[in-house]
């Protein structure tokens, strides 16, 4: 049978296709009708969090960072309760991480605030000063992308039902109303903070990056 | 096989592909020793500003050596060992020749593109599918002419047997357009919400669980069609040739291909241990992975059984001396990795630098040995000169071989060591370690990976400059040589 595959490409190509696929229809398939339920109460990111997360996933975060606190004492101990896959329903994609250079923060909103966040991503070396995390000092410079965010969460409403402008969900609306929400929920954050330009930029309407992935920092609880 | 044909096959599109193996060869590894060394000295973010963070650059060093070092190098050898085991000649065919060209310059383009978008920060941030859905069509296109290249080439053959080598080009091309199409499935944003936003942006069609499953699945296995599945197919044509020895075993390449195939796959899940995934889906993961030595050992055993009765030539040939060590690595790799897979040690490894470790002696000694040994062995025949210096393959190796060493032990001992103080308790089962004790500590070993990769850089440095010699103004020579390849000293 080998023999005469060798000499049939075709077959052979069909044959190689099928063995390989066949791990994946098994192991992958199945799961699609389970895991993407959402734990009960949780919420969809708001505009100004998904800006917050998009800052992480172009910042790549990920390289360093882990949210996905395994089922072991010495985890739950120091980060908290360990992860549950209804908690990730809404995260499209996962941004669990496969390396720890830097603490897991599937949490950290529980144990972080505001402040804290902007003098570590001023200057890590300033509230942790062991760090060999890099500054972010960008972050208070560039404006996040509050457009592409409600792009996206209109997107994930219309395609994935995602319970936006749901009962108990979180509100959308429409584009004006979400950057006007957005606007609200950055000048309660940027109350917080001490940095001038931050918020003087936000007195003027515009969002820095710093202030969105706060907002998303403090939602990860 | 016929002996006798007299046919000139057409090396065009293997040297545009050797050029740029080197070239990205060079970027990726020189921005993998930047990497490793802001982790020892973190000052060393701030050379260009965000565009020169450990976060930005960490996916460049990976894709442009996956994608730019590794892909080019498969594809040198493709269009070179395609021809001679097919006994077809690219210039028999004009639209094969197009088809060739074409797939070259779309790939260079799609490159330069990548690493901009890349530094940019657009990103979908799934590890080694960063590429957002522009890139990702004109990966499709590529891949596609890839494979028309392939199978037309197979489609004027006159060897009417496909040789070992090409059962593993088909599968690494089969394998990676399976794995690629479904974990890029996204939607763009722009286009959903009536044209808001930017229009790069695109959204997974798979949430949490769901995502990690797909990413995963992709992520070992697409990588690792890339790193294990067309590497193989390279060393079944090369070792041979060079050493003029028939392959050991043919019904151990059969049991090897055949185990691999079916295996392979079935181990993404092992990324995924004491996560959310269903606790099944993890355990097949770990048991898979076990049973993966059997196949990734049998052909690496068939590469060193084929040496039989031959061992001086590791003396006498650097080149066997690369692909010798190469085969080694491959199964010492081959082996952790299934050891990392079991859920104990699973538990203590994940997470840590033990895990890049692992990657390294696979893709430092395995792969990029592997590669340059091809090359070395094309060399000659392509450029039509001997190999300007024996003597720098010998200082290469050496200087590499210490790189690699140097690089799998400080990280094996980084990647336990954090492991077992994240879980350290005191008397009273209180955390002895707060985090950031378990990252000042490792410092050393951070500062001895960096040298090892100055060390396995510079060796790719030699590498570099003893091929462009080559092709410039060593020796020329008359006729092509039948196995080992002519080298000066």
């Amino acid at each position: 049978m080998f023999h005469w595959l060798e000499k049939n490409p075709f077959f052979f190509a069909v044959g190689v296709f099928v063995v390989i696929a066949f791990a994946g229809l098994i192991e992958i398939l199945p799961n699609f009708a389970e895991a993407s339920r959402p734990v009960a109460g949780l919420k969809p990111y708001t505009v100004l969090e998904l800006a917050g997360k998009n800052v992480y996933k172009k910042d790549n975060c990920i390289a360093c960072h882990s949210q996905l606190i395994r089922p072991f004492k010495s985890e739950t101990d120091r980060y908290g309760q360990y992860s549950l896959s209804g908690e990730y329903a809404y995260d499209r994609p996962f941004l669990w991480g496969s390396k720890r250079t830097g603490p897991d923060l599937h949490r950290v909103g529980n144990y972080r605030t505001t402040d804290w966040h902007e003098n570590h991503m001023m200057d890590p070396k300033s509230v942790v000063p062991q760090s060999i995390m890099p500054a972010y000092k960008h972050m208070f410079t560039n404006l996040a992308d509050i457009d592409t965010a409600y792009a996206e969460a209109l997107t994930v409403k219309k395609l994935f039902a995602t319970p936006y402008d749901a009962p108990n969900g979180t509100p959308l609306g429409t584009h004006d109303e979400a950057k006007a929400a957005a606007l609200e929920e950055a000048k309660a954050i940027a109350a917080d903070m001490k940095n001038q330009s931050v918020k003087d930029a936000v007195a003027n309407g515009q969002i820095p990056e710093i202030v969105a992935i706060i907002a998303y920092m403090n939602r990860l609880k | 096989m016929q002996s006798n044909a007299a046919l000139e096959y057409d090396y065009s599109v293997a040297k545009l592909f050797t050029f740029t193996t080197i070239l990205f060869g060079i970027i990726g590894m020189l921005v993998g020793t930047l990497i490793a060394a802001q982790l020892a000295f973190p000052e060393l973010n701030y050379l260009i500003g965000e565009y020169g963070t450990f976060s930005r650059l960490r996916p460049l060093h990976t894709d442009v050596v996956i994608y730019g070092f590794m892909l080019s190098g498969i594809w040198a050898t493709f269009y070179y060992v395609g021809q001679r085991v097919l006994k077809v000649s690219m210039a028999e065919s004009k639209f094969l020749m197009f088809m060739g060209k074409f797939h070259f310059y779309l790939y260079f383009v799609g490159a330069l593109i990548a690493v901009i978008t890349l530094l940019l920060g657009i990103t979908q941030s799934k590890e080694y599918a960063e590429f957002e859905w522009p890139i990702d069509i004109v990966v499709v296109l590529i891949w596609v002419s890839w494979g028309i290249s392939l199978f037309g080439l197979i489609g004027i053959r006159r060897e009417k047997s496909l040789y070992i080598s090409l059962w593993y080009y088909i599968a690494a091309f089969l394998g990676v357009a399976m794995l690629y199409l479904f974990n890029n499935m996204a939607v763009p944003t722009y286009f959903v919400s009536g044209g808001i936003g930017s229009v790069l942006h695109s959204v997974s069609m798979y949430s949490g669980t769901n995502d990690a499953l797909v990413q995963w699945w992709f992520g070992h296995n697409a990588v690792g069609f890339v790193f294990t599945v067309a590497i193989i197919a390279q060393i079944y044509y090369f070792l041979p040739k060079e050493s003029g020895q028939a392959v050991y075993s043919y019904k151990l390449s059969l049991l090897s291909f055949w185990g691999l195939m079916f295996v392979y796959l079935w181990a993404g899940s092992h990324h995924l241990i004491w996560s959310t995934v269903p606790d099944w889906m993890q355990t097949m993961g770990s048991i898979f992975s076990v049973v993966l030595i059997l196949p990734s050992w049998g052909s690496a055993i068939n590469m060193l059984l084929t040496m039989k009765g031959e061992w001086n030539q590791l003396t006498e040939n650097p080149l066997i001396k690369l692909m010798v060590l190469a085969s080694t690595f491959y199964m010492l790799s081959t082996i952790e990795g299934p050891i990392q897979s079991i859920k104990s040690v699973n538990a203590i490894a994940h997470f840590t630098d033990w895990i890049p470790g692992h990657v390294h002696d696979g893709v430092l000694g395995w792969v990029g040995f592997m590669t340059m040994a091809a090359l070395y062995h094309m060399a000659p025949r392509i450029f039509k000169r001997e190999i300007y210096s024996k003597k720098l393959i010998d200082v290469q190796f050496w200087i590499q071989t210490t790189g690699i060493v140097l690089y799998f032990t400080s990280m094996w001992i980084a990647g336990i060591t954090q492991g077992m103080m994240w879980r350290a308790v005191d008397e009273y089962g209180n955390l002895m370690y707060s985090f950031i004790d378990t990252v000042a500590i490792l410092h050393p070993y951070y500062t001895i990976r960096t040298v090892s990769a100055v060390l396995y850089f510079t060796g790719f440095l030699i590498f570099a400059y003893n091929m462009v010699k080559t092709m410039t103004v060593s020796k020329e020579i008359s006729q092509e040589p039948t196995n080992r390849t002519p080298m000066a000293a």
